[in-house]
């Protein structure tokens, strides 16, 4: 039976990252009340596993969490996973230079967050974890559960493909 | 360095993830290859326009609150003194006197799978509340709701329509409880919601019938020709006693 201390510790120690838990969670379901189903189940999977966790990094902890959550309610919904395919990075090109990185100078958020959106989920998590709550390869590869030299390689293809959807919408636009 | 190699370990380096001797070897190659360091350029062209475009969703203020509700609702020994509740004031001080009269009267429910049920119970009825997520196929019509679940349970819930006796059928859900899917029917009264649970009763299962009230919500257990039925609502002891007799007949 959990008591009244077990809840405060994991409200101290856990809430605070709600926010990141929130943002992963709705970069990968792409949808607010996707997200905050995938939170809720993965904060009371959390608290269930409270007393086993031994408080190393608890953001990471509990974004490993979300993850496991989103993948379950991937099955509830029966959606399949997307098949993922890591390898080595591919369709490096040889680098059109300036024109590219001008382009990119001009992107405003709307072409940002769809082009995000439309990456495979794994590339989108990289990112996600990356970019925008700063995590070292290392957190993400335990987060993820996979060789940091996945993480590479996956954020690698997350960022050309990136790149050439963003070129082109970017191109477009200008015309 | 190869180029090939250093293209590679762009990314990484951008990242700051090599170790000082290698980013120094790739700034050598870099800045003596056009291709890569235009390619150093995009990858912190585009880490900016990440980062400028404040593309981070923060959660939404009710979250938090959903998310402890949700845990106390889960770990009934974990939850805050009753009168902390923000949302409790009057309304729950009236719960509170007719629970605690029916708790005296009721008899208890006690053996720990019992409690566990009881549990499950509680948090899939908060959580269809909370998540906004109440039903997957809505209808008051018994003949849609009942060939629903037909593909997706293993035996047919009673899914009768109690309008007219003032709880409505609107609609049913499916929800996993004890190890098993089952069929969640909900009704309404006025703002009330009732979630139905039934499934077949295990060989082993506690016959007794119970009733009970956890943190404002009730509760009232039977089995009936097989199956296990567990009526889960904020709604109170009279009124959902009757909705459980309605059904019972």
């Amino acid at each position: 039976m959990l008591d009244q201390n077990d809840l405060t510790d994991f409200n101290e120690a856990v809430l605070p990252h709600l926010d990141t838990a929130y943002n992963l969670a709705r970069w990968l379901t792409r949808n607010d009340q996707d997200a905050e189903d995938v939170v809720q189940d993965a904060s009371l999977r959390a608290f269930k596993y409270w007393k086993g966790f031994s408080g190393r990094d608890c953001r990471s902890w509990l974004l490993a969490i979300v993850r496991n959550s989103y993948y379950s309610w991937l099955r509830k919904q029966s959606i399949q996973p997307e098949l993922t395919e890591d390898g080595a990075i591919d369709n490096v090109d040889d680098g059109l230079p300036n024109p590219e990185t001008v382009l990119l100078q001009n992107l405003d958020r709307e072409m940002l967050k769809s082009a995000l959106e439309d990456l495979r989920v794994e590339f989108r998590e990289a990112i996600v974890l990356r970019e925008m709550e700063g995590l070292s390869y290392k957190e993400i590869a335990d987060i993820s559960g996979v060789p940091i030299g996945t993480v590479m390689s996956r954020l690698a293809r997350a960022r050309k493909q990136l790149q050439i959807h963003l070129t082109d919408a970017s191109a477009r636009k200008s015309l | 360095m190869t180029c090939k190699d250093a293209r590679n370990l762009l990314n990484a380096y951008v990242d700051g993830e090599l170790d000082s001797a290698g980013s120094l070897s790739l700034e050598g190659h870099v800045e003596q290859c056009e291709l890569c360091l235009s390619e150093v350029e995009k990858l912190r062209t585009l880490a900016s326009a990440i980062e400028r475009g404040a593309l981070r969703f923060k959660a939404p203020p009710h979250l938090k609150r959903n998310v402890q509700a949700a845990i106390r609702a889960a770990n009934p020994g974990a939850r805050r003194p009753f009168f902390g509740w923000r949302w409790a004031g009057a309304l729950a001080s009236m719960v509170f006197i007719v629970a605690l009269t029916w708790a005296v009267t009721s008899q208890r429910i006690r053996s720990s799978e019992e409690a566990q049920l009881v549990s499950d119970v509680l948090s899939s009825h908060v959580r269809s509340m909370m998540a906004n997520h109440i039903t997957d196929v809505s209808s008051s019509d018994s003949h849609t709701v009942k060939p629903w679940f037909a593909g997706r349970l293993d035996y047919s819930p009673p899914a009768r329509d109690l309008t007219e006796q003032g709880f409505r059928l609107i609609g049913g859900r499916l929800d996993y409880i004890d190890n098993r899917p089952v069929s969640a029917l909900v009704y309404q009264r006025s703002q009330h919601f009732i979630n139905l649970f039934v499934w077949p009763m295990k060989d082993n299962a506690i016959s007794q019938e119970g009733q009970l009230s956890r943190q404002g919500y009730n509760i009232i257990h039977w089995n009936q020709s097989g199956m296990t039925y567990w009526l889960v609502s904020e709604l109170n002891v009279p009124e959902l006693s009757e909705c459980a007799r309605l059904l019972k007949q």
